[in-house]
């Protein structure tokens, strides 16, 4: 384990302070204030006399709240005598402590606002971030004050974490970042995502500068979308709290963002004591008056209630009961020799991970010669040379290293660097290695630093495959991360926890949201060895309940085999065990089961090994540079590598253009391009009476062939906005006022912003409560979102311009009702139409929209032909017409083509199935197709079925289980991907091969 | 073809040693509603467990990214099964549905579905919705039990008010609450033992109001805060941890808008549906009528409380209904819809400047409906002060209330507003070096 780094936001200078004025002040001065803050990673006190700071100390409290505040009022007594003082409490830490000790307690935002009316109130808005809290108020009219809600991403723990990530104090990350030249895209909602973004960009080689200022930009655009909500940052702005002080190059990126002048963006010098400082600005009038001493006995001797949260069992009762289990794992292990006397072939594996690096060297019975477990340290190419150098030392003449293999997130990357001889799914790698183990093993669950890996085996092959969805990953890392901040190391943390006797009940949810439980935990008194086993008990919880889904142990079958780096932490085994109420096997190797998986993979390599001789590895380099790929309008970032010895490789690709080849040109039919192309090719005429401006999102990816051709019909010109890009998103992203809302939903307002640049006289999305009723389900609705949003949009777009901004309530299910209300609604005779030619309009409408409906089942059909003439896999890839978007869907549609596959849209296909009973309301159009797509892809063995979820469809969370029986139910896998603004398509690709993997062995099993 | 759904049935004979358990959404109405049940032979019992258990017992069955009410009253369900309190044989649970495009219209499969899951297949749920889909033996509406259920709804709505209006200020605390399980028990006993004349009816409202305005009280003023949002977190106290009761520890007092007002919502947009869309017109001449009637009956108890003169009046909800005009159309029907806007501005309008705005994290309407609407809502209503919260298994208690405190301690300083303003003006800005 690494050395405890040291963390950098602690008061660099006392240029701050005053000078002079040691506090020997005569011992009845009333005047001195004492503004006390207690946040949930840092304590701060301010004394202030004569409106001069006398006294301030800013330090982390690693959960000793009470202990840590009583020590720096000790300083503060010792510095400035037994002074009168009042005193106030803020801070999300502080309330309890306020509360116990009987001194008032003010918010910490209201604080803040007392500060800024004081000595700034010219103020337009404060930005203030603290450890896990991200704030703005808004002055300049009405006070608007905003905090961030559920979601702890985004702030300085986030920071910390990934400066962690990539192996630097968060000043050097600061440094780095003011060398950037480019800014990669990293998903700003909450702080896992984000992680997942970062770690395939490092994977990848992307430069650590680059990659600190877009950290930095994540955390800006976090701010922006999460707590600005529609509202412009504009005007004096100041910057408050420890993350802005210290780190001048966050500073910069909101300063860039916001286009705000040097003179307008203020970060004063009390930044980091802005709540403290309004603390003893409302203590002044509101504060408890009192010595200093007596304040310092009050908090030390106050009992911090607690809020009565229950606490869990203890995860051992003895030591004797420890030894037991300690004993029984340590039977699960693998034979080693000693490199020193073997000789022979031997085998390499490499596991290249999300954040660690493993290696493993096998002789040929499959004993274990050598093997390496470290964090990749950002650059997984180094790790990898310094190791091929010394297990090529270690191998010396007498062992010949016969095969290698890799596997894992840089699979491509270390393939192509250093001429690996074989690339495996991570899936296989790790369902080789668990037979080893247990060869009836039914069940693997893999936690990893990033992510939660689960395949149930039935028949000897991958019967399916859980992986974390982005938004509960982060598991192993999220322990360890904060074992740091709480000063102990991960394997600290984790002995810590073994014997807690009372663990915290932090729930089972995304583990950003258990910051604010632990949070609440420490508030309630809880010590660092409660937390430890309580998160222990958090993470079992997330990836059985969350993941895996599972009622019980019987869901996880009988032999189950657990694996990866968390498992290694007993007291996450101990929980696992205590909540499936059943013994597992953790080999001993359950941190190196994909390298080991990969090795005895290696091993079915025939010939001699093309890996990099040591000769060549001396002179081994490597470079990356960036740049953007212009293939086609996602202009992806791509990183290029080039090895010594002219090895090249490319990653950030969403496809294979950027590599010099096309997917399209290979034949294979693809309905999402198909429907892209047709919406984005109806034919435009001008008008005469104007132009509409139609916004391609939602619900227009369905029915923008009626409203064009009805619009066309009555002589308007109809400008659609085309397809999204992520500037697209950047455009509107100042006014989302949800932010929770999905990614489909929020780029709309980049859409119509579009419009508007257009000036396009009116901008067009009706609102539709009932979708086309295709007769087979019980009701047709629209998800309120899709149905709604026009509603959202006109309450919250700022200026629209000259554009009129057009949402009737329309009912597409009856022509003469539609006509009607069109009539009425454009203004009827007044506006100089006539009942008849809308009549016609709607006509026109309505056959445009069966043209393009019988366009699309006809090429659906046409796909599926090809695919079965030429032995090609089917994937329906089915989601929402509007995930066929670029933008939305990440180019999954070609990634599944590039892997061979044939791509069908649920809508193409839907209707060659019958309509299958499900257990749930089946009352939205487009979940009836979805179901129907199920069937069919349950009712033909050369289809697969992916549906694509995005990120905060409430609605999906009902279909899902549906789609899954359904799927199931034929004996097919269910794969369901989650997109969101950003997508690790690393990912996706890996669940994508890992179903290919499945299917061909499956195949193979069936002979 | 649409696919035909079996269910198990409540008979009639299950009737004599069944529990019937109901999920606590409102507690005074529940209490009475489920007495108005027990009259008729129905031993409804309102579950009012709470605890961190329920959760999680949700979490385990039902799909996690599910809204929180749901997981929340499937979790309560499923934890009182398995609690040994109850032989699971002799149980059945009802649900109240509305209906509409909301996922919320799922939670009876959804429950149905997690109680197979969880091994209790076999347990009746009845679905409690005036459209009336499924047939239940053992629970037929009948008219005279609805017409009871109406008035058990305007005596909770009144009772609810007058505990809201009395709790922050009363010299003992606990006297609105023990007055108020008083009523309930008065007036359903005489709801089971008489027919319903409404004069009497009229005559009991008039005896609750006169009877809260005797409790003792201090004068003092207190902030106001109204709380809207999606029905179940709006109003159970198991849905958000407690809000009033956290709102009345910190000094304020509760508005919230009553259960009628989404009923009468509910049946509005059975007339809206038939003028936007052309749909049902036989249920829109129903619904007609039945919104007018509704509206009569709160009318009543309106003048009846200003008549008395010592409790704040509600709004007619014809004026609600106006409210939302400007910001929202009344076509919004999915969830709370135009409702929810239209309360947020009827409670700025009645005094309570404050709102807090609940929903479930990643409630689909009130993205729309809720914080869609804030931005137009807080433009055109200067001082108003609004807050949303969501609710989540894995929200935190502490990170709730500390954004209401943030919530309290503008509306304080909007109270003393003129005095802090001055006083700011006085002193010499000196800033710290």
């Amino acid at each position: 384990m690494e050395e405890k780094k040291k963390i950098s936001y602690e008061p660099n200078d006392g240029a701050l302070r005053s000078a002079g004025n040691g506090g020997t002040g005569s011992f009845s001065c009333a005047h001195v204030t004492v503004g006390v803050d207690v946040g949930s990673t840092t304590a701060k006190i301010v004394a202030v006399r004569d409106g001069k700071i006398v006294f301030e100390r800013y330090e982390r409290h690693l959960s000793a709240v009470r202990q840590k505040t009583a020590e720096l009022l000790r300083e503060a007594l010792s510095e400035l005598g037994d002074v009168t003082v009042r005193a106030a409490v803020s801070g999300s830490a502080g309330l309890g402590v306020a509360d116990a000790a009987g001194i008032p307690f003010i918010q910490e935002v209201a604080a803040t606002t007392e500060l800024v009316r004081a000595y700034h109130p010219d103020t337009e808005a404060v930005i203030e971030l603290g450890g896990e809290d991200a704030k703005i108020v808004f002055f300049g009219g009405s006070v608007d004050e905003r905090m961030n809600g559920t979601c702890a991403g985004g702030t300085g723990a986030f920071i910390d974490q990934m400066a962690t990530l990539l192996d630097v104090t968060v000043g050097e990350l600061d440094a780095l970042s003011l060398d950037s030249g480019k800014i990669y895209p990293i998903a700003s909602r909450c702080g896992v995502f984000a992680k997942t973004d970062i770690q395939p960009l490092l994977n990848q080689g992307a430069r650590k500068e680059d990659v600190a200022a877009s950290i930095y930009q994540a955390v800006v655009n976090q701010t922006i979308a999460g707590l600005a909500q529609g509202r412009r940052i504009r005007g004096k702005v100041l910057f408050f709290g420890g993350p802005l002080f210290f780190c001048e190059g966050l500073r910069k990126r909101f300063r860039e963002t916001l286009g705000l002048s040097e003179d307008d963006a203020v970060c004063p010098p009390y930044a980091r004591h802005s709540v403290s400082l309004g603390a003893s600005l409302f203590a002044r009038d509101n504060g408890l008056e009192t010595t200093l001493s007596d304040l310092c006995e009050r908090i030390e001797n106050c009992i911090v209630k607690s809020s009565g949260e229950a606490t869990l069992p203890p995860l051992f009762e003895s030591e004797e009961d420890y030894k037991e289990f300690a004993e029984r794992h340590a039977r699960a292990t693998v034979e080693t020799e000693d490199p020193d006397s073997y000789s022979g072939r031997a085998y390499l594996g490499i596991d290249c991970g999300s954040t660690t690096t493993k290696l493993v060297l096998l002789t040929e019975s499959g004993k274990i010669l050598y093997s390496y477990y470290s964090s990749n340290r950002g650059n997984p190419v180094e790790v990898i040379k310094d190791q091929l150098g010394r297990i090529y030392s270690l191998a010396g003449d007498s062992i010949e290293i016969a095969g290698s293999a890799v596997t894992g997130y840089g699979e491509d990357l270390i393939k192509n660097a250093f001429g690996v001889d074989i690339g495996v799914v991570e899936t296989a790698a790790h369902y080789t290695a668990a037979k080893r183990f247990m060869p009836d093993v039914d069940f693997i669950l893999d936690i990893g630093g990033q992510d939660i890996k689960c395949f149930r085996i039935r028949n000897g092959a991958i019967d399916s495959i859980m992986l974390n969805e982005a938004c509960s990953s982060g598991c192993g890392s999220f322990i360890e991360t904060f074992a740091r901040s709480m000063g102990y190391t991960a394997e600290e943390f984790a002995k810590a926890g073994l014997f807690a006797r009372a663990p915290v009940n932090l729930g089972s949810r995304c583990t950003v949201f258990m910051n604010s439980s632990v949070k609440q935990a420490q508030k309630d008194g809880a010590g660092a060895d409660d937390i430890s086993a309580g998160l222990s008990i958090s993470v079992v919880k997330n990836a059985l309940y969350k993941v895996i889904r599972a009622t019980g142990p019987d869901d996880l079958g009988e032999h189950v085999v657990v694996q990866g780096g968390t498992l290694l932490n007993d007291a996450v085994l101990r929980a696992l065990e205590r909540e499936l109420g059943r013994h597992v096997v953790r080999p001993a190797v359950a941190g190196l089961m994909g390298a080991y998986g990969a090795a005895l993979k290696a091993m079915n390599h025939k010939g001699p090994s093309g890996l990099i001789p040591w000769e060549a590895l001396e002179n081994f380099t490597h470079k990356s540079t960036s740049t953007i790929c212009r293939g086609c309008t996602n202009n992806c970032h791509l990183t290029v590598n080039t090895f010594s010895g002219g090895g090249r490789f490319i990653s950030g690709n969403r496809c294979e253009r950027g590599l010099g080849r096309d997917p399209g040109d290979a034949g294979l039919h693809n309905l999402y391009n198909f429907k892209r192309k047709y919406l984005t090719s109806l034919p435009s005429k001008p008008g005469t009476r104007g132009t509409v401006g139609i916004p391609l999102s939602l619900g227009m990816y369905e029915l923008l062939p009626l409203w064009h051709g009805i619009f066309s019909s009555l002589g308007y010109e109809v400008s659609v906005s085309g397809m999204s890009t992520r500037a697209t998103y950047e455009k509107g992203q100042f006014t989302i006022p949800s932010d929770t809302a999905c990614y489909p939903a929020k780029i709309m307002h980049g859409h119509v912003e579009e419009l508007v640049e257009r000036g396009v006289d009116l901008i067009f999305y009706p609102c539709i409560t009932y979708n086309v009723d295709e007769k087979v389900t019980e009701n047709h609705f629209n998800c309120p979102v899709v149905a709604y949003y026009s509603e959202l949009l006109a309450g919250n777009l700022e200026d629209t311009g000259k554009s009129r901004f057009f949402f009737p309530y329309l009912n597409i299910n009856k022509k003469a009702q539609l006509e009607k209300e069109l009539f009425a609604c454009l203004g009827g005779k007044d506006a100089g139409f006539t009942r008849s030619a809308v009549r016609r309009a709607v006509r026109a409408g309505f056959s445009a929209q069966e043209k393009y409906y019988a366009a699309v089942r006809r090429e659906g059909e046409a796909a599926l032909a090809y695919a079965r003439e030429n032995n090609t896999r089917i994937m329906i890839l089915a989601g929402r017409p509007y995930h066929v978007d670029e933008e939305i869907c990440h180019g999954i549609d070609r990634l599944a083509l590039s892997l061979g596959f044939v791509v069908v849209s649920e809508d193409s296909v839907a209707h060659l199935a019958e309509q299958p009973s499900v257990r749930v309301l089946n009352q939205w159009t487009y979940h009836g197709r979805l179901y129907r797509a199920a069937r069919y892809a349950a009712e033909h063995g050369d289809t697969e079925l992916v549906q694509l979820v995005s990120f905060g469809c409430g609605v999906d969370a009902i279909t899902t289980d549906e789609v899954r029986r359904i799927l199931e139910d034929g004996g097919k896998y269910c794969t369901q991907i989650k997109i969101d603004e950003i997508t690790n398509l690393g990912a996706v690709k890996i669940r994508l091969r890992s179903l290919l993997a499945a299917i061909e062995e499956k195949e193979a099993a069936r002979g | 073809m649409k696919a035909k759904k079996e269910y198990i049935r409540y008979t009639e004979d299950m009737k004599k040693d069944y529990t019937v358990f109901i999920p606590n959404m409102l507690p005074i109405h529940f209490k009475l509603i489920a007495r108005v049940m027990n009259n008729y032979g129905v031993r409804a019992q309102v579950l009012t467990t709470s605890g961190p258990k329920i959760g999680e017992t949700g979490l385990k069955y039902v799909h996690n990214d599910t809204c929180y009410p749901a997981i929340l009253v499937i979790g309560q369900f499923i934890d009182a099964l398995e609690s040994g309190k109850y032989d699971p044989h002799k149980v059945a649970l009802m649900l109240f549905q509305t209906g509409g495009g909301c996922r919320a219209s799922n939670y009876i499969s959804l429950l149905r579905k997690a109680l197979e899951r969880a091994g209790y297949g076999y347990v009746p749920v009845i679905s409690f919705s005036l459209a009336g889909i499924e047939r239940h033996p053992g629970f037929k509406l009948s008219l005279a039990m609805l017409h009871r259920m109406l008035y058990a709804v305007t005596y909770g709505d009144l009772l609810m008010s007058l505990v809201n209006q009395t709790k922050p200020y009363e010299n003992e605390k606990g006297t609105a609450e023990r007055k108020a399980e008083e009523w309930t028990l008065r007036l359903t006993d005489e709801m089971a033992n008489n027919r319903i004349k409404y004069r009497k009816v009229k005559e009991n409202y008039r005896e609750i109001v006169r009877d809260f305005a005797t409790i003792p009280k201090t004068k003092a003023e207190k902030v106001k805060v109204g709380v809207v949002g999606e029905i179940f977190v709006k109003y159970s106290p198991l849905g958000n941890n407690d809000l009033e009761a956290f709102l009345v520890s910190e000094g304020a007092e509760v508005v919230v808008p009553g259960l009628l007002d989404f009923c009468m919502y509910c049946v509005y947009n059975g007339i809206v549906d038939h003028e936007f869309y052309g749909r049902g017109p036989f249920r829109w001449r129903l619904n007609r009528l039945a919104y007018k009637f509704l509206l009569k009956k709160q009318r009543d108890v309106i003048e009846i409380i200003k008549e008395n003169g010592a409790f704040r009046p509600y709004t007619p909800f014809d004026r609600t209904v106006s409210l939302s005009e400007g910001y929202i159309s009344h076509g919004v029907k999915m969830g709370e819809g135009w409702l929810l806007t239209a309360e947020m501005i009827e409670l700025y309008e009645s005094g309570a400047t404050n709102v807090v705005c609940t929903q479930p994290f990643g409630c689909l309407p009130n993205h729309i409906c809720g914080k869609g609407m804030m931005k137009p809502i807080k433009k055109k209503n200067g001082s108003i002060n609004i807050i949303a919260i969501d609710y989540d298994t894995g929200a935190s208690v502490v990170n709730q209330q500390n954004r209401i405190k943030l919530m309290l301690a503008a509306a304080k300083r909007e109270a003393d507003g003129t005095e802090d303003a001055a006083q700011v003006e006085a002193e010499p800005k000196k800033i710290p070096q």
